[in-house]
């Protein structure tokens, strides 16, 4: 018996539904199909879910398409009544549903758990660009958070974690070209994956050349709103024999807070709140970043996957511009294969599920023509960050 | 840019700061205890857990943590391109602010440029933006 609550569960199942900038279908359908294929990849029946988890659940105020619904709209679209479940906005990154499953199923109270994200963000854009929904910043007297951001104009964390990057680049002295060696690694994995959003070659000029969002962020630095949903099944290690095909392990969660929460109160150099899940996930394992075969790190913006690399350890703090220089190391058949579907910055903004479905595929040798060589045994996935970030270390199933 | 820019809702306890520069001074909060700052204001000190905590006025200087120019059109009353900006006040560079930089050459824009407050008022608020320091060009 292992001491660590990981090791009682496995990634048993991923689904996925149609991605795109806007899917014409109601959000829910794409819930229904993400489910059904998870549920088929695992090879268990809706009967068998005992537990549901979800982020980040109902949002007060405009839903800005970051959230179908919670607990409620998903327990009556599946006619579940699970044993347990949860729906937070505030978790350990868009890695926190899976990381609460893993704990209900360790602690008894549940064996398999449905966990899904979904969004509707592409046909939300479109509602607001037609003035049919507010656009952030709307709707009257600001409270909160937002009365820090919007009476300046601050709206989004393009804004927000721009800042960081741009300290990052006069601290440092990181270059545009190295964010954009992130940005060209994605579109050359997207290029491999039919399931991407964005597949044209993209290049330094033409990521050098597009218009300039919030500086030193270009349009190729942000990722691509989309619509679509993700569906991972937690289980019990002991259901193993039950399940249709070999699961993936969870080696090690990462979900210490170690800053401030909050956008601009604290560190400058790194994306907020990555650096305390980044360092908490090296104590629950005795694997080292080293070990790590392939990484799928929240692309966000470019930034947010340099302070990942970073934060985690792969290089040194203020190295990570020449770290991904070029693009050689993260490539497919490099030393530390990165965001191999596309990622958020070309696959779309399946908000750190889709990063974690890519984790599963690639211990599975199921990438296709995006897989990285060698069978990968230890994949790793960070999520979040700026709000909390959480991190998963994943091994092959042996 | 004023047209319908969002505004705070005032409460008891964010008042006095959206409220500052009515005399032109910006002021924090600050525990009289342990003399940590608290921003954002709340009703207890984040450094030592008192709860006597009071506005005190600081000069107004700070210094450009980080800073982007946006040119994307989030809402009608910003008008792009402007000048989005982490400020870190003198007394404490643990003491922030999300502003604006105003007057300001884009190309002169760097970390570390030193700012002085300057209030935009509008409706009962005084929002604290910051221009460049004339002594320290």
């Amino acid at each position: 018996m292992s001491d660590r609550f990981e090791h009682d569960v496995v990634l048993s199942g991923i689904g996925k539904s149609a991605v795109g900038r806007r899917v014409d279908r109601d959000p829910l359908a794409l819930v229904r199909d993400a489910v059904d294929a998870a549920l088929a990849d695992a090879g268990l029946a809706l009967a068998d879910i005992d537990g549901l988890s979800t982020a980040p659940g109902p949002l007060a105020g405009p839903p800005m398409g970051y959230s179908v619904g919670g607990i409620e709209t998903l327990t009556e679209l599946l006619g579940l009544q699970p044993t347990w479940f949860t729906a937070s906005p505030e978790t350990m990154g868009h890695a926190g549903p899976i990381i609460d499953a893993a704990l209900a199923v360790s602690g008894g109270l549940c064996r398999h758990v449905l966990s899904i994200r979904a969004q509707w963000e592409g046909s939300h854009r479109k509602l607001m660009a037609e003035g049919a929904v507010p656009p952030p910043g709307g709707g009257g007297r600001q409270t909160g958070r937002s009365q820090w951001h919007s009476p300046f104009g601050a709206m989004s964390p393009a804004n927000w974690i721009a800042m960081q990057a741009t300290n990052h680049m006069e601290t440092f002295g990181t270059t545009r070209e190295q964010l954009g060696a992130i940005a060209l690694n994605a579109r050359a994995n997207a290029a491999r994956n039919p399931d991407a959003i964005y597949r044209d070659p993209l290049t330094m000029d033409d990521y050098l050349s597009a218009r300039l969002v919030s500086t030193p962020f270009g349009l190729y630095d942000c990722d691509v709103p989309c619509d679509g949903v993700v569906a991972v099944i937690v289980s019990h290690v002991d259901t193993v024999p039950d399940l249709r095909q070999p699961p993936v392990r969870l080696e090690a969660v990462g979900t210490a807070m170690s800053e401030r929460f909050s956008w601009d109160q604290g560190t400058m150099i790194h994306e907020p709140m990555v650096a305390g899940p980044a360092a908490h996930v090296w104590t629950r394992t005795d694997l080292k970043p080293a070990d790590v075969d392939v990484a799928q790190l929240y692309d966000g913006f470019t930034f947010n996957c340099l302070s990942w690399l970073e934060a985690l350890g792969f290089c040194e703090i203020g190295e990570g511009g020449p770290f991904v220089e070029g693009g050689h190391r993260i490539s497919l058949d490099g030393e530390l294969p990165l965001n191999t579907s596309g990622g958020q910055l070309s696959e779309g903004r399946l908000n750190g599920f889709g990063l974690i479905h890519e984790a599963i595929v690639q211990l599975r040798d199921a990438g296709g023509d995006h897989q990285v060589p060698g069978h990968p045994e230890v994949s790793l996935v960070s999520t979040g960050g700026g709000h909390p970030g959480g991190v998963l270390l994943l091994t092959r199933w042996r | 840019m004023t047209a319908n820019r969002p505004l705070p809702l005032l409460s008891d306890v964010n008042r006095f700061f959206w409220t500052s520069g009515s005399d032109g001074r910006l002021r924090f909060l600050r525990c009289r205890e342990c003399r940590a700052w608290a921003h954002p204001p709340q009703p207890a000190c984040r450094s030592c857990g008192a709860t006597d905590l009071a506005p005190e006025t600081v000069s107004g200087r700070a210094k450009v943590l980080g800073w982007t120019i946006n040119h994307q059109p989030w809402h009608p009353a910003f008008p792009p391109p402007y000048v989005i900006a982490v400020v870190a006040m003198a007394e404490d560079e643990g003491v922030r602010l999300t502003t604006n930089i105003v007057d300001v050459d884009h190309e002169q824009l760097f970390v570390g440029m030193e700012v002085d407050v300057v209030f935009h008022q509008d409706d009962d608020v005084w929002i604290p933006l910051f221009r460049p320091a004339e002594d320290s060009q």
